[in-house]
């Protein structure tokens, strides 16, 4: 049977091992959000425009990240920028950079399908009104995207933050990282990796269920 | 010079010609309305004037400005020429006194405060100031046209377009809207209205224009139009909306 043994878990584990890793992954999340909604909101706009030489490239771009697997786009940038640069990015910085761009092609996606729900009469009304381009789609359409995607965006953030974990392939230290040095230096890697999908499980759950309330009271502003 | 003058225009989907060498004018202060059955091309002649559509020949001048030359800024042009939707296009994500001001704030440069205290007084004029919180989810079909006619007069347009304003409301809510747009007309704004509501075109209209498939078949003073209309298909097109 199995011997499971959690004694050796006490607070200086975790703010040794473990705190370290989740501040990173908790970082590593954020920015790939942030820096993927920024990107894949252009991508979006890129491709809903009518010019080819905006569409082809956006769609060139999301079609490519969306058919290779992550952990290989997470391999070969860590391996071939240095190669390009001269110099080693580090890890992490590398994971951030990978993250940032291939969510972005997800986010694109989703940020075109909450373009497309806003009715076509407010880009009217809004060129009626005087606005540019530009104008209109940053006070009247992106606002309204936005928030008719809200809980698709946050689904794929929690997504995203599950797929933080595959950064073991660059051997960057995030919370799966330190869940797992920590069982190999106190020789207890079940209890761990245990203890590791739990709380990975407790995270997505909780923002699951906080998506699940957003949707709602969006529901029924509407 | 006219205010709105539109010369040969000619608009082709792909193959199918949606507007066939439409020409005519709206001159200040005067008020014209369009009519005529549905797919006749009213909605799309009336896009053309400010440039929401593009149209392959032909020319439309507002004010002196060639809206199809691509030289001309068409942001600014429009900032001036008000326009009123069928299906309101409030911004639903903005309170009602965010949608009258964003525009004064963001395309003419006024200050917030300005601009909210100019919605206020349209607000007022049109009856909802009560209301200036609200989100236009909240507000009946009615008065989110009222608050859309505000919205384009906030702007201080040089002329005005209507594009079915009433045709999207509940029976009961035209009437509201209609005083509002009569009220205008008698102000003497110059007034182009895509509408069936005859009676708003006895009322006020100096000129009918009748379209039928692409082309304006009638172009007629009012009394003219509604006297003795020349073309059998304006005659059956009355005869139908007119008995009930």
């Amino acid at each position: 049977m199995l011997n499971l043994d959690f004694a050796f878990f006490t607070p200086a584990v975790v703010s040794g091992y473990v705190l370290k890793g989740f501040v990173f992954s908790l970082q590593l999340t954020a920015i790939a959000m942030l820096g993927g909604i920024a990107l894949g909101t252009v991508l979006a706009l890129m491709r809903l425009s009518s010019k080819p030489w905006l569409t082809l490239p956006a769609a060139g771009y999301v079609n490519t990240m969306r058919s290779v697997p992550l952990v290989m786009v997470i391999l070969w940038f860590f391996l071939l920028i240095p190669l390009v640069i001269g110099r080693p990015l580090g890890a992490e910085m590398s994971a951030i950079i990978t993250f940032t761009l291939f969510e972005a092609a997800y986010y694109s996606e989703i940020m075109r399908a909450g373009i497309q729900s806003v009715a076509r009469g407010q880009v009217a009304a809004g060129y009626a009104l005087g606005m540019s381009y530009g104008q209109t789609m940053r006070l009247v359409v992106l606002p309204q995207a936005f928030r008719n995607m809200l809980p698709v965006l946050l689904t794929q953030t929690i997504i995203l933050f599950q797929d933080t974990s595959l950064v073991y392939a660059i051997g960057a230290y995030d919370l799966l990282k330190g869940f797992e040095v920590a069982g190999k230096n106190f020789n207890r890697p079940v209890e761990t990796y245990l203890v590791a999908a739990v709380l990975y499980f407790i995270i997505s759950f909780s923002l699951s269920m906080l998506v699940r309330k957003l949707q709602q009271r969006i529901a029924i502003i509407r | 010079m006219p205010m709105i003058e539109m010369k040969n225009v000619s608009k082709w989907y792909g193959e199918f010609q949606v507007l066939a060498e439409c020409s005519t004018q709206v001159e200040k202060g005067e008020v014209i309305v369009v009519c005529g059955p549905s797919g006749s091309g009213k909605s799309t002649l009336i896009k053309c004037v400010n440039g929401l559509e593009p149209f392959q020949q032909g020319e439309v001048i507002i004010n002196g400005i060639s809206v199809g030359d691509p030289k001309t800024d068409l942001p600014k042009l429009r900032a001036r020429v008000g326009m009123v939707f069928q299906h309101f296009e409030l911004f639903p994500h903005m309170s009602i006194t965010e949608n009258l001001s964003i525009a004064q704030v963001k395309v003419l440069g006024r200050g917030p405060d300005e601009a909210r205290e100019r919605g206020l007084k349209l607000l007022d004029r049109v009856g909802l100031r009560s209301q200036a919180d609200k989100f236009p989810g909240q507000l009946s079909g009615g008065q989110q046209q009222r608050v859309a006619i505000a919205r384009a007069l906030s702007m201080d347009p040089i002329c005005m377009l209507f594009d079915e304003p009433t045709s999207a409301l509940d029976p009961e809510m035209i009437n509201e809207v209609l005083d509002v747009m009569v009220e205008l007309a008698q102000e003497g704004m110059t007034m182009m209205v895509v509408t069936h509501e005859m009676g708003f075109a006895r009322k006020v209209a100096h000129r009918v224009v009748f379209m039928d498939q692409g082309r304006i078949v009638e172009d007629d003073k009012k009394e003219a139009f509604f006297g003795s209309p020349r073309s059998e298909r304006a005659q059956q097109f009355l005869s139908k909306i007119l008995h009930h």
